[in-house]
């Protein structure tokens, strides 16, 4: 049996890991230091649930794979430039802060809201797709208060692999502890799944699927509605980057018998 | 003053995890703490009895349970349905639970519920001036911040390894059931097993007093222009076994797999240490052909004493993130270091 599925991917930017991040107090409360102006990626676990729902849309004719993201206007539109050659998909803009230090149940809100206004969703067929938790905010709350929202009452975290089934109903496999996976069956949509890495590697990039996704996302930013979200719910007393900075001792042109004898030796201790 | 409800699942074998016995331990501290403050117990599983009898020496004024087979294992549905009941039940302020993969999953969706505000991953809780402050990490263990809130019901999902496991007396603990009706539409998810990894290689085993972890350049071109993936894979095993140390890998060696380069037969995303992986906690960590860039190294925060070994002196490891970075091969290395286990 073929499903068609509406597949709605949460998923914003983070900075670029590779960036060296400095917190600084904002107007309404911590931010980073030029936080417009650090490049920015797409966040790296939503980002495999783009592609995983990529990856389903290809093998399940007329499913449709929309990315909702909330983030500022300008700096999605420079994150576009490269995901869209990515993969095929419809756009939802939602013009606002990015930050990590934002209640996980504001941005669930403005996210799920603009769930519910995609025009011909149809949420007998509704996958919500976004990442285990957000590489800002690192809460891992998200996804669960978009399905309370969205009344969607099965829900998955750190998922690696979603196989749907002869009869429909989906196969699921979430990390649990001690490296194990919980293999659950679900009687089909609507659910929610936070991903994990998933098993698919980053699709190269296609200029001709980046032209296709550009006529929605263009129209799409500049309709971006702003999200109010508030700010006041959590009271920062501090925050601040680890100070633990090691003092490297550097072991060169030695003979390797002397380094295995001394890792042995610390190993050992 | 507080009305502090301790939240906790049980394991198959219905005993407590350790990280629920560590998160006990925070319970019982607040409850002291915050004066005046009272503290219940709220346990789920198939049979919680035993569990109850285990924390009967807590000091709980109460122990409320939600038991039975329809809550013996981790879903959504029937694991929200029946933490809501018990928090309803309790008109907790503060629900503290442990933050295992069941909860983890299940209390941000209670929290929706109960109209509560929720932090997870809390590896730090004070009280300062009457007030409770807790600290968690912000972009990956990037920065820490300390913070209140003032809104309740607040839930606070704590970490493993941050508290010490709780231990006091057994006893006979009187459970009071909190009664859960599941409707059809929270019942049409089934698990249907655990399916373990089939080599000790294939996962981070948390036990291990080392974590050795491999970087992608064990799958590169070496001196003589070719790649050697089948003796890297003897070195790096013969370590794990030797050693008993736990594998860990960069992102970049686990993604090679998928993008049909030269791999690691045992790597798989499991093993992964990072921004996109696992922030194990072992004492030590020896890393390998690994360049030691900030993505990866954020998953090292909580590993005590490091070292490296690289061919390149100028690597991240270099830049205060080891304590010890050889510059050398580590085929050559890891080969002698294999040696000397053997002998010793």
């Amino acid at each position: 049996m073929t499903t068609a599925f509406n597949i709605v991917v949460c998923g914003s930017l983070v900075p670029d890991p590779l960036q060296t991040l400095e917190p600084i107090q904002g107007p309404t409360g911590p931010a980073l230091k030029n936080e417009m102006m650090l490049p920015s990626v797409l966040d790296p676990w939503a980002g495999h649930a783009l592609f995983e729902a990529a990856n389903l849309a290809k093998h399940h004719p007329g499913t449709k794979v929309y990315l909702v993201s909330l983030g500022p206007k300008a700096k999605l539109q420079q994150l576009m430039m490269t995901i869209a050659q990515k993969v095929p998909f419809e756009f939802v803009c939602l013009d606002g802060p990015a930050s990590g230090f934002l209640d996980s149940r504001e941005v669930a809100k403005a996210l799920a809201s603009a769930i519910e206004k995609i025009p011909g969703l149809d949420k007998t067929k509704l996958l919500v797709f976004g990442g285990y938790s957000s590489a800002s905010r690192d809460a891992g709350t998200t996804m669960q208060m978009i399905a309370e929202q969205l009344g969607i009452s099965d829900v998955f975290l750190g998922a690696d692999e979603l196989k749907v089934q002869p009869d429909g109903s989906f196969r699921i496999m979430e990390r649990i502890e001690g490296g194990q996976y919980q293999i659950s069956s679900c009687a089909g949509a609507p659910i929610v799944i936070g991903w994990a890495t998933g098993n698919l590697p980053e699709p190269p990039n296609n200029p001709q699927v980046g032209m296709a996704n550009m006529r929605t996302i263009m129209p799409a930013l500049q309709k971006a509605q702003p999200a109010a979200l508030k700010t006041d719910g959590i009271q920062y007393a501090s925050v601040q980057l680890p100070q633990q900075q090691r003092q490297t001792k550097i072991v060169k042109d030695t003979p390797v018998e002397e380094i295995a004898k001394e890792i042995v030796a610390w190993i050992r201790s | 003053m507080e009305k502090i409800l301790y939240l906790a699942h049980t394991q198959q074998d219905g005993t407590l995890p350790k990280v629920a016995l560590e998160t006990l331990s925070a319970a019982i501290q607040i409850t002291k703490d915050l004066s005046g403050s009272t503290m219940m117990v709220g346990l789920i599983g198939q049979n919680i009895q035993p569990a109850a009898d285990a924390i009967a020496a807590s000091g709980a004024s109460k122990i409320l349970g939600v038991s039975g087979a329809d809550f013996a294992q981790s879903r959504y549905g029937s694991d929200v349905k029946a933490a809501e009941a018990i928090a309803n039940a309790a008109g907790a302020t503060l629900i503290i639970a442990p933050a295992t993969s069941r909860f983890s999953r299940a209390l941000p969706g209670v929290a929706f519920r109960l109209k509560a505000v929720i932090d997870t991953h809390i590896s730090g809780i004070q009280t300062t001036g009457g007030t409770l402050q807790i600290q968690r990490w912000y972009y990956r263990q990037r920065m820490i911040a300390t913070l209140s809130r003032t809104a309740r019901p607040w839930m606070l999902l704590v970490d493993s390894g941050v508290f010490p496991v709780w231990q006091g007396a057994k006893g006979t603990a009187k459970v009071e059931a909190v009664s859960v009706a599941l409707s059809e539409k929270e019942q049409r998810t089934r698990v249907t097993g655990v399916e373990a990894p089939s080599a000790d290689a294939q996962t981070i085993r948390p036990d291990a007093a080392l974590l050795f972890v491999a970087g992608a350049g064990w799958t590169k071109k070496q001196p003589d222009g070719q790649t050697h993936s089948k003796e890297a894979e003897t070195l790096i095993l013969g370590l794990l076994h030797k050693a008993k140390a736990s594998l860990g890998s960069s992102k970049s060696l686990v993604d090679q797999g998928a993008e049909g380069e030269a791999v690691l037969s045992f790597i798989s995303h499991l093993n992964q240490v990072g921004q996109t992986g696992a922030t194990p906690r072992h004492p030590k960590g020896l890393a390998t052909c690994c360049h030691g860039e900030e993505p990866h190294v954020v998953g090292w925060r909580f590993i005590n004493e490091r070292r490296a070994v690289n061919l390149d002196a100028n690597c991240g490891w270099a830049q205060g993130k080891a304590d010890v970075l050889y510059v050398a091969d580590a085929f050559q290395v890891m080969k002698k270091v294999n040696e000397l286990l053997d002998k010793s």
